[in-house]
């Protein structure tokens, strides 16, 4: 089962991997103009068929996904960093840091994650930035919520209570012996927190507050197509979406995966 | 987003508590107002820093570049006066938040009226769409738990999971997309857009037709929405199906029926409700989403005129009414967890008597 888990792992890592590397390289080509090859349907010759100005679809999408996976693991990693800070602080530094870090993630969940990712994105000027910074810093609560209760116990534990006696600093407690500990989980819900990052960025790219129109992001490709839907042309929407779902699960996958491998009540099953 | 309902549970488990020590409901409406105006005082300073921080200049999106050129320096300073370009953050806050205080959420500067008049037309046509989605999913989402959890493993459990999997990777907007080209283009069932027939005043629209324009946005909602709360539900269903009473109702001989119907389904709704009340702001974000594909005139296409406009009243109104929206689900999840549950009742009559 453990060799499943690990096969699976590993095989959705090089899919994913695959497509962006594969989109990377096809950026160029993407953007290529042909108007003798225009609004073709799926063919062999393209798979994914081509838009209105004769570019080949299923490099658009793949450039998309690069962009997409790319920007994914940027924003994560900033959240799932977000977290680990807040986390710790909250359990740390005392009751009034808890009690801040507890109205943080009230305020940010108190308003719907949509109307929130516009906010900021047009705090930033929309824009790649602006998406970048509303996802890294909304996907944060429950993450933080979850190391928080975890470095709260270990906490408790003896030997953190005599590093504390002997004078350590919150700082070095936190770097000794909380991080180590911590790790695993931030990991794990680093790789959980892709799927959310990218389905957002897509969506807040998809609504115009997001990647600029030229880049060959998912969201633009969709809301490209919704002018030309009325005349039939489905594969823009269609191929584009499956691939950016097929993405998405994968990333799940592969959190699930990750998941399976490092919580010890899994281990045998 | 699981967590996110079970965060709230615990929140909720947490005022309960609360309200035994304090003991009386009015203590617990007083806290919560409370709590309410807190939230919404630092959404709003919260909301309002983030768009005086924003570097777009209202002029040039709704102006033109080229036709800025053409303008008087006067014409130009009379629109930088009523796009509140130039005057500082804090004086800006001040007024609006002095407004808010007054029940004035100031005027929307793209429609030229009264924001909450604008949130109030919007509101009517985007509550179509979000409560039939909302009870789609909710009655969706709790039968096809039932279903899969009845039997672990079985059939249906297997192909309901695989679904929820699915459509939890699958962007709302997308599935719109979808659904509009299944149904609006290939089948001409259903209408492309808008919230009633071309050509009809939105005020002499009958109920017909606006339920016909809502059908797919809420269905593209509805469909995305069920998973979360048929995941919940299936492993509630789960761990009841292997409870005790039910081996005792089962030996009894009592009927699969009265087994799912009388026994299983009591339990596995409170939950669900909960979950489902909890799940609003969810439905709101979805909501916009789905509105933009629809050209839907409702609260979200609103938001995202006002977002792409800088349209910063109409912006921050919709933020305002929305977090309400959102607090209130949280609220009536809270106070049903109560009512529905005899043991919680029960625990807060005792509570009310200390």
């Amino acid at each position: 089962m453990r060799e499943k888990t690990l096969a699976l792992l590993l095989l959705s890592l090089g899919l994913l991997l695959g497509a962006a590397f594969l989109g990377a390289l096809w950026e160029e080509e993407a953007a290529v103009v042909d108007f003798t090859r225009k609004n073709l349907p799926p063919c062999r010759e393209f798979l994914f068929g081509t838009d209105w100005l004769g570019r080949d679809m299923l490099k658009r999408t793949a450039a998309g996904l690069s962009l997409s996976i790319r920007l994914g693991l940027l924003t994560a990693f900033a959240g799932a960093v977000i977290a680990l800070a807040l986390g710790m602080a909250a359990a740390l530094l005392g009751a009034w840091a808890d009690r801040l870090v507890a109205g943080l993630t009230d305020l940010i969940m108190g308003i719907p994650h949509m109307l929130l990712l516009i906010l900021i994105s047009y705090a930033a000027g929309k824009g790649a930035a602006g998406v970048a910074a509303g996802i890294a810093l909304t996907h944060w609560p429950p993450l933080a919520r979850l190391l928080r209760a975890e470095a709260a116990q270990i906490r408790t534990s003896p030997y953190v209570k005599i590093s504390e006696k002997l004078g350590k600093s919150p700082v070095w407690i936190a770097r000794e012996h909380l991080l180590p500990q911590l790790l695993p989980q931030f990991l794990t819900g680093l790789v959980m927190m892709f799927p959310h990052a990218i389905l957002h960025e897509a969506s807040v790219t998809f609504l115009g507050f997001g990647l600029p129109a030229e880049t060959p992001a998912i969201g633009v490709i969709l809301s490209e197509s919704m002018s030309y839907l009325m005349t039939g042309k489905w594969w823009l929407a269609v191929l584009p979406g499956i691939a950016l779902v097929v993405a998405v699960l994968l990333f799940e996958a592969l959190g699930q995966c990750l998941l399976r491998l490092t919580d010890p009540k899994g281990a045998h099953a | 987003m699981g967590n996110t309902a079970g965060m709230r549970d615990m929140a909720g488990m947490r005022e309960t508590a609360a309200e035994r020590r304090n003991g009386s409901w009015i203590f617990w409406l007083g806290g919560r107002l409370a709590r309410l105006a807190a939230l919404l005082i630092a959404v709003s300073a919260a909301a309002f820093f983030l768009v005086s921080l924003s570097p777009v200049d209202p002029l040039a999106v709704n102006v033109g570049q080229a036709a800025l050129g053409s303008l008087t320096q006067e014409q130009i300073e009379r629109l930088n006066e009523y796009w509140g370009v130039g005057i500082p953050a804090g004086r800006r806050f001040l007024a609006w938040f002095g407004g808010i205080l007054r029940g004035d959420l100031g005027l929307s500067l793209l429609y030229r009226r009264p924001v909450l008049e604008i949130i109030g037309e919007k509101a009517v046509n985007s509550a179509f769409v979000m409560a039939f989605a909302w009870i789609f999913s909710g009655a969706a989402g709790v039968a096809l738990g039932m279903a899969a959890g009845a039997r672990r493993g079985s059939l249906w459990d297997r192909a309901i999971t695989a679904y929820c999997m699915v459509i939890s990777g699958t962007p709302a907007f997308w599935l719109a997309l979808v659904l509009l080209l299944l149904f609006a283009v290939q089948l001409p069932l259903f209408p492309v857009g808008f919230s009633v027939s071309v050509g009809v005043e939105a005020s002499q629209a009958g109920l017909a037709d606006r339920l016909w324009h809502a059908a797919l946005p809420a269905l593209a909602l509805g469909l995305t929405g069920v998973s979360n709360i048929a995941m919940h539900t299936r492993s509630k269903m789960l761990e009841i199906m292997e409870s005790d009473f039910i081996a005792y109702a089962r030996s009894r001989g009592e009927t699969k029926k009265r087994l799912l119907f009388g026994h299983a389904l009591r339990n596995v709704l409170l939950p669900a409700v909960t979950l489902q009340f909890a799940s609003i702001s969810e439905i709101f974000g979805g909501s916009v989403l789905v509105e933009q594909v629809f050209s839907y005139p409702g609260l979200g296409q609103a938001a995202i005129t006002a977002g792409l406009g800088s349209d910063v009243p109409l912006l921050l109104g919709i933020t305002l009414i929305s977090a309400i929206f959102v607090f209130a689900g949280n609220t009536a999840a809270d106070l049903l967890y109560g009512i529905l549950d005899p043991r919680i009742r029960r625990e807060r009559r005792k509570g009310a008597l200390l």
